[in-house]
């Protein structure tokens, strides 16, 4: 069973359906303890980091997925989600999941781009992963950000996205993957990157 | 001109359906055979065709018949997998968050904005600017200091609001983006309002929509490259079968406009 983390964070809805496009079996929940379980969990949703962490940490739904990422489960962080998985995040300083080393940093507005990023933009592999799975340089996928992923190890940054700078729009450690783009609103791009995540065994860490 | 992602994002196509009592409305003809009045059918073809957003516009005239949108979106967010909007009959942050909660990204309002702005600070508090899109209809007058009047209840009513000081205190309050619908150029097909896009896109920080008037390609071409818009509104030239998203796109492209490529993987 694939639990998608609720917590209050928008967007839900849109990754269930994703994984329902492809008859997988999913539970939308809240519960810690379904989440410590699952085989495979996808952190999805829009908003803002501390907010996210503070609701993740009083559920208890943080160590749960920190207990999970731990025994080796794939997980896959979106949008908000691919920030929180960080060490921790410079929207409001807060310290998060701590699954991949880094953290989220401010997209500055500089260059005459306008910021939240959001739209259709293109990404480039950087470091080969499952994920990428036929998905070729210049493929188009939808964003919504104004802070960024910054993996601390160059190997981790899986595809880049160029937007005022090139910043890491996929990134990966050991069997956590995170896009900071909306997978499932990218059309048959995304939900091949879905498809490839579905499928991705990778083992124990 | 920049034509990659460095400075620029790729221009959007949205395709808006009218939807009345959970069927599209104005008279859609394609050339095969889809059912010509289910939303779902309509969202799949333009999705599969390569627009980049859907709106589904609620023209719902009557009370009872408002729930009926909220089904539409769920069955809509269930088949494709771009972002799309809903608008029209938005009244409060509740009916905010039923949209959203349906699986829609972003939801519009209009008269009801203008009527009562603070739904625009409570919507975007609540659910991140992202997800709130003011709607504008404008209409050209000159004793307007921008030229531009605001009109509301689908241009039937004359307000005090100026188009340019009415899309800058949206901003301000918290929309994400704008919808710059031209009622002079509404249902013409002669073109969108170039001036007046231009001069909302070039003045506020957020992306800007240009709606009313599309009936070629070039006119895409026009208001992305002259008037500066971030994505365009199209309609009818793609429901009366005369072009595709994807035909649009291929001009685009040729003319060096930055857009999503109809992707197969």
């Amino acid at each position: 069973m694939i639990a998608i983390v609720d917590y209050e964070a928008g967007n839900i809805r849109s990754a269930a359906l994703a994984l329902a496009h492809f008859g997988a079996a999913h539970i939308v929940t809240a519960d810690p303890a379904t989440v410590r379980a699952a085989d495979r969990i996808v952190i999805p949703g829009d908003g803002e980091a501390r907010a996210a962490m503070e609701s993740l940490g009083a559920s208890g739904l943080a160590e749960a997925i920190v207990a999970a990422a731990g025994r080796g489960v794939a997980i896959l962080g979106i949008c908000i989600g691919a920030q929180i998985v960080l060490d921790r995040s410079d929207e409001r300083d807060v310290a998060c999941l701590g699954l991949i080393p880094g953290r989220a940093v401010k997209l500055e507005r500089r260059g005459g781009i306008k910021v939240p990023h959001m739209g259709w933009n293109t990404i480039r592999t950087a470091t080969p992963h499952p994920i990428m799975n036929g998905i070729p340089d210049d493929a188009s996928v939808y964003f919504v950000h104004s802070y960024v992923p910054e993996p601390e190890r160059a190997g981790d940054a899986v595809a880049l996205c160029t937007y005022g700078r090139d910043f890491s729009a996929v990134i990966a450690h050991r069997n956590v993957v995170a896009t900071q783009f909306h997978p499932e609103k990218s059309g048959p791009v995304g939900l091949r990157m879905i498809e490839n995540f579905l499928e991705w065994q990778p083992g124990a860490p | 001109m920049a034509t990659g992602g460095a400075l620029m994002l790729q221009k959007r196509i949205i395709v808006c359906l009218d939807v009345r009592a959970g069927r599209v409305t104005k008279g859609v003809r394609f050339r095969d055979n889809v059912d010509i009045g289910d939303p779902v059918a309509f969202a799949e073809r333009y999705y599969a065709d390569g627009a980049d957003e859907l709106v589904l516009y609620d023209i719902t005239a009557s009370a009872e018949d408002r729930g009926i949108i909220i089904e539409v979106v769920e069955r809509v967010a269930e088949r494709i997998f771009i972002p799309f909007s809903v608008g029209g009959g938005i009244a409060s942050v509740e009916d905010m968050r039923r949209v959203l909660l349906a699986g829609a990204e972003k939801v519009s309002v209009n008269s009801r904005a203008v009527n009562d702005p603070r739904i625009i600070d409570i919507g975007a508090a609540r659910f991140g600017s992202q997800a709130v899109v003011l709607g504008i209809d404008a209409l050209a007058d000159p004793t307007a200091p921008s030229g531009y009047r605001v009109v509301i209840n689908g241009g039937r009513v004359t307000t005090e609001l100026d188009v340019l000081a009415w899309a800058r205190e949206a901003v301000e309050r918290g929309a994400g983006e704008i919808v710059v619908n031209s009622i002079d150029a509404d249902g013409t097909r002669d073109g969108y309002e170039c001036t007046l896009t231009r001069l909302v896109a070039d003045a506020v920080g957020v992306p800007v929509v240009a709606s009313g008037g599309a009936g070629r390609p070039e006119h895409l071409r026009q208001v992305f490259r002259d008037a500066h818009a971030d994505a365009a509104l199209v309609a009818g030239m793609v429901h009366y079968g005369d072009y595709r998203v994807v035909d649009i796109k291929r001009e685009l492209t040729a003319a060096g406009i930055p857009v999503r490529p109809s992707q197969r993987c």
